[in-house]
């Protein structure tokens, strides 16, 4: 690499000034799930006396761990449901020409716009009918419709770019659709499945709204709406509270860093096709 | 969820080589263009999209037309009671109800201040980051964090951070800088409020644009940029003759995106004034929620449901026009 211009430097402190920006809040959140809680209510971003109490008792006594349980049966159901489910949808647009096809596949576009908040009337009263209110298969049967049109989305556009020739030539081996779609495209689909699959988890580990609505019990709360109510109810707890939150970003964190590559080729697919 | 055993058994028995001759396939709605050797049937694409389609129909769909019903309706919850068909009474309560114009303006407001801000901020870092240096990857990784993590989070994240007595932004203005004469009660009055929930919504999201601009710069053709630089423009100029024209349906995308975006800010008035003090800074969606699940107007919080979904499909559709992103697009 060359020597750094002036211009790259100050590109470089623009940056570091932004992220520090980005970053100082987590920072304080950070600082402060360690803070004894007679220094919560300093502003320091390093705490005297640091504990690891907080983390204790979010996991114990606060029941955390079991929320956090009940966050990842949750997202995980959801997460493989919508790869199933869309999956299967997308090759069926890939490969078939049928009746009906645009009008479905253009009302399940359509409904991407459509805030999902809107419906949440609605569909309390269809979950209500359906007696899932206050079960965790209420919030993954929920999860998984509104993220179905996305999935359907992206793995169609994949599916479209694989090579015709190649189901031919495993139809001419005596292979049937289904073998195709399980052994030929889900394999190359890897992927756009993990795309797929990352938007997917954030965006049922992260939701609040559903759950809120419909859970009431303890026992089925998951992590977002767990820290909103353990707030509401103990509101100076701040130790306690940003313990629990830690606990619930570090595995959003865990598989942003990991799985980086995917998120770009994802949100690109979204913005660039779309 | 038997649905995900329907497919598979249905479609391995249609496994015989016979062109179109599935137990339902010849419906006699005339030729369906093969798509391959002889195989399969009509019916098999339906039994790929049967499990997906029946969760789409019944959660998403039906649950769009119950919303228009339920605003039309004088919605009984009870089940059995039947609802009386009232029209527009709802939304005529709506136009005349001024928490509702209350929280309209707060969500325009909130709109105003943070469409541009991403827009501008994302398109900037994005700019910054389009060049080999040092710690690309991790301002990348920085900038997107407050993106994936969860609203209810950063919410209280920044309820802390901008707590009255004790905040770590008093504190900085009040205590090291000496601004003011008492510390500021940021979430306790309408404006105050509304500024904290605007940084809040530019914070979490300036790294979406970003993103989504990085991605598209990478397509912007090398040798235009390369032409221009020979042909003796500078920075600024290029950007504003070449990479920005070249963008202009992302910016688009990006644009359309954020209103809807706005429009749905939520979680964060919820969990950090939840609409008040009073309603004053109650936004379109909390009203509707308190409306709803608080009171139980549920006929009424469709009724407002509607008008905003009416209010967002009009501004998405004026801004591709506006745009002229369909043409662009495809």
């Amino acid at each position: 690499m060359n020597r750094p211009s002036a211009g790259t430097s100050l590109r470089f402190v623009i940056l570091l000034a932004g992220a520090a920006v980005m970053v100082v809040p987590f920072a304080m959140m950070v600082a402060t799930s360690f803070k004894q809680q007679s220094y919560v209510l300093t502003p320091d971003l390093v705490p005297d006396h640091a504990t690891f109490d907080n983390y204790v008792r979010a996991w114990t006594s606060s029941g955390f761990a079991h929320y956090f349980l009940n966050s990842a049966v949750v997202s995980l159901a959801t997460v493989l449901l919508v790869l199933l489910f869309g999956s299967m949808m997308a090759y069926a647009f890939a490969r078939f020409e049928f009746v009906g096809k645009k009008v479905v596949f253009y009302s399940m576009i359509a409904t991407l716009m459509i805030p999902s908040m809107m419906l949440l009337i609605p569909q309390y009263f269809v979950a209500r009918d359906l007696g899932v209110l206050d079960t965790k298969s209420g919030l993954v049967m929920f999860y998984v419709a509104g993220q179905l049109a996305f999935t359907t989305f992206l793995l169609r556009g994949f599916f479209a770019g694989v090579p015709r020739e190649l189901d031919d030539a495993m139809l001419i081996d005596g292979a049937n659709r289904l073998h195709i779609y399980w052994h030929l495209m889900l394999p190359l689909a890897r992927p756009a499945l993990a795309t797929a699959a990352i938007f997917t988890f954030l965006g049922s580990w992260d939701e609040f709204v559903w759950a809120v609505t419909i859970i009431d019990s303890k026992d089925n709360r998951t992590l977002p709406m767990a820290i909103q109510l353990f707030q509401g109810q103990h509101g100076t707890s701040w130790g306690l509270v940003f313990a629990a939150s830690t606990i619930a970003v570090i595995p959003v964190i865990a598989v942003f860093v990991v799985f980086q590559r995917f998120f770009v080729s994802g949100l690109a697919a979204g913005a660039l096709k779309g | 969820m038997t649905d995900v055993v329907t497919p598979t058994a249905s479609t391995s028995r249609l496994r015989a080589p016979r062109a179109g001759a599935g137990p339902r396939g010849g419906r006699g709605r005339g030729p369906v263009r093969s798509t391959g050797p002889r195989h399969g049937s009509r019916l098999t694409p339906y039994l790929f999209l049967l499990p997906g389609m029946v969760l789409f129909v019944g959660l998403i769909l039906w649950p769009i037309v119950q919303a228009a019903r339920m605003s039309l309706l004088d919605w009984k919850f009870t089940p059995g009671v039947s609802s009386p068909f009232v029209g527009l009474e709802h939304y005529d309560r709506a136009v005349h109800d001024p928490v509702f114009w209350k929280s309209l303006v707060n969500t325009g407001v909130y709109m105003a201040a943070t469409v541009p801000t991403q827009l501008a901020l994302g398109l900037v870092l994005a700019l910054l980051l389009n060049k080999a240096i040092a710690g690309k990857v991790a301002f990348r990784v920085l900038y997107y964090l407050p993106v994936i993590t969860s609203w209810v989070v950063v919410s209280l994240v920044f309820e802390y951070l901008f707590s009255t007595s004790s905040g770590l932004v008093n504190h900085v203005l009040h205590d090291g800088l000496g601004i003011g004469q008492e510390p500021v009660n940021w979430l306790g009055q309408r404006w105050p409020a509304m500024a904290v929930l605007s940084m809040l919504g530019i914070w979490k999201g300036a790294g979406w644009s970003m993103l989504i601009f990085l991605a598209a710069l990478q397509t912007v053709p090398k040798d235009l940029l390369d032409a221009a630089s020979v042909d003796g423009a500078g920075k600024v100029r290029t950007f504003f003759s070449i990479t920005l024209p070249q963008l202009r349906p992302v910016v688009a995308f990006v644009t359309v995106m954020l209103v809807i975006g706005g429009f749905n800010v939520f979680i964060s008035v919820y969990v950090m004034t939840g609409g008040g003090p009073g309603d004053d800074t109650q936004v379109v969606l909390t009203y509707m929620y308190k409306q709803a699940f608080e009171f139980l107007e549920f006929s009424y919080g469709s009724a407002i449901a509607y008008l905003l979904a009416i209010i967002i499909f009009g501004l998405s559709f004026a801004q591709m026009k506006l745009f002229k992103y369909d043409e662009e697009a495809s």
